[in-house]
């Protein structure tokens, strides 16, 4: 493998960090997500309305309750991302758990919770990610399971490795994990990622930033746990979700 | 519809509220994650009354989005909210997802787009989930440059004066965007445009 010929006439890092920097200095409409309008992110430039959204305020619209998943979707192995193939994937394997709780601290129980990820080398098993990095073989990167009465999710896998895109020159995604859950309301449908602690890459990364406050930005950091951790086997990262928009159950607690 | 307190008064958060975790983008290789087979039948096997709904994703330079999920959630036939589980049934010898069994009806459809950005689902239209309420299936967008998923609504044209008196302030160019166009007996029509002219109408739940 040889380093990939370099992108020319894109931006620099020093233009991505200036964007950010004026980014931080506008306030987001919701200081807990993204503004969809965030150019340091050059993908978003297209895909954003650029008209507000029409807010509704109606305790019985369809979008109050939601999709339920069941035993049948899904089975005993699908949390366990290093079985499934015929050897063991490369990489350090980790443990994942946490527990997905509304705005009010309610459990979230039998709560569908996929994931898909990167290889250790930072390479996804996906036609689209050509970068000279080695594909897995024993690694596809995708998972799901049940919340359990607790709300909790648990999942064994392997740590991504940072993964280089052309956002711009030199451009390197912090280590993540994708995450999708739903809640008992499709209002609380929520797509994520989860990024690990200490990460050297947090500053650089326009995805990531795109979340400008520094407090909800933080939730998105899973902790080291070292209490998870088992002997000789796994570390451990625990990572609470909480998801926002309204449900007919919290209109009920009002 | 009744005013309801803010759960995310400016300023701050709610007394004893948790702070939400934030979205981000779905990225552009969940294809290997999310779509499962069969996602876009959410009629049952053998129901002889469906309809297929049927749209392109489009960006601000009215180009397509060939990378987009579209998900859908709605009432059967009859206003039902109860949805079944089993949208994502497994094999329990290869633990390959199969899809639904055709028998239950979930409300759940999940479809990616195209290389042109065309998506379909084939669904039944769905009855009011209230007395008086206008139906419409319930849909959530996700794409790679999108930070947060989207919500709007397909509307079926049969219902358009009642649409239009429940968003009596919206330009009627604009409610049109809500509107699925009827191409035949059972086919509609519904693009989704992410920016521009004819942007689709997006919804925020307070």
């Amino acid at each position: 493998m040889r380093p990939p010929t370099p992108l020319t006439g894109e931006p620099t890092q020093r233009d991505i960090d200036a964007a950010m920097a004026e980014a931080d200095r506008r306030p987001p409409p919701d200081p807990d997500h993204p503004d969809r309008d965030y150019p340091p992110y050059r993908s978003s430039a297209l895909r954003h309305p650029k008209q507000a959204p029409l807010p509704v305020v109606d305790p019985e619209a369809v979008e109050l309750t939601g999709p339920v998943f069941g035993v049948t979707d899904v089975s005993a192995l699908d949390n366990d991302l290093t079985l499934g193939q015929t050897g063991e994937p490369a990489g350090q394997r980790i443990t994942i758990t946490g527990r997905v709780l509304d705005r009010t601290g309610r459990p979230l129980a039998g709560q569908l919770v996929e994931i898909w990820q990167a290889n250790a080398a930072g390479r996804y098993a996906h036609d689209l990610d050509q970068h000279p990095a080695p594909l897995d073989p024993n690694f596809t990167g995708s998972g799901r399971c049940l919340t359990d009465s607790d709300g909790e999710y648990n999942f064994t896998t392997i740590r991504p490795g940072a993964y280089p895109w052309r956002n711009h020159l030199n451009a390197w995604r912090p280590a993540h994990i994708h995450f999708s859950l739903f809640g008992t309301a499709f209002t609380q449908r929520m797509v994520t990622q989860m990024y690990f602690p200490g990460d050297p890459l947090f500053p650089y990364d326009p995805v990531l930033r795109s979340v400008t406050d520094q407090s909800a930005r933080d939730r998105l950091v899973a902790v080291y746990d070292h209490d998870l951790s088992l002997p000789e086997w796994t570390l451990g990262y625990r990572w609470d979700i909480v998801l926002g928009g309204p449900a007919r159950t919290l209109f009920e607690d009002r | 519809m009744t005013p309801q307190p803010d759960p995310h008064p400016p300023g701050g958060h709610a007394p004893g509220w948790l702070p939400p975790t934030p979205a981000q983008t779905v990225g552009p290789f969940f294809g290997y994650a999310l779509p499962f087979t069969g996602g876009g039948h959410i009629a049952g096997h053998g129901d002889p009354d469906t309809i297929t709904v049927h749209g392109r994703v489009f960006d601000g330079a009215s180009g397509p989005v060939p990378d987009a999920l579209v998900e859908i959630w709605q009432a059967d036939r009859d206003g039902c909210l109860a949805g079944a589980p089993g949208s994502l049934r497994h094999d329990q010898v290869t633990s390959e997802v199969v899809g639904r069994d055709g028998t239950a009806f979930t409300g759940f459809g999940r479809v990616p787009t195209d290389a042109d950005g065309h998506w379909a689902v084939r669904t039944v239209a769905p009855g009011p989930h209230r007395p008086g309420a206008t139906p419409y299936l319930a849909v959530a967008v996700f794409a790679r440059g999108l930070l947060r998923h989207l919500y709007t609504r397909v509307y079926l044209p049969e219902r358009a004066d009642h649409v239009r008196a429940d968003f009596p302030d919206l330009p009627a160019e604009r409610l049109d965007t809500l509107l699925a166009v009827r191409e035949r007996a059972g086919l509609y029509r519904f693009d989704i445009r992410l920016q521009g002219e004819r942007e689709t109408v997006f919804f925020d739940f307070c």
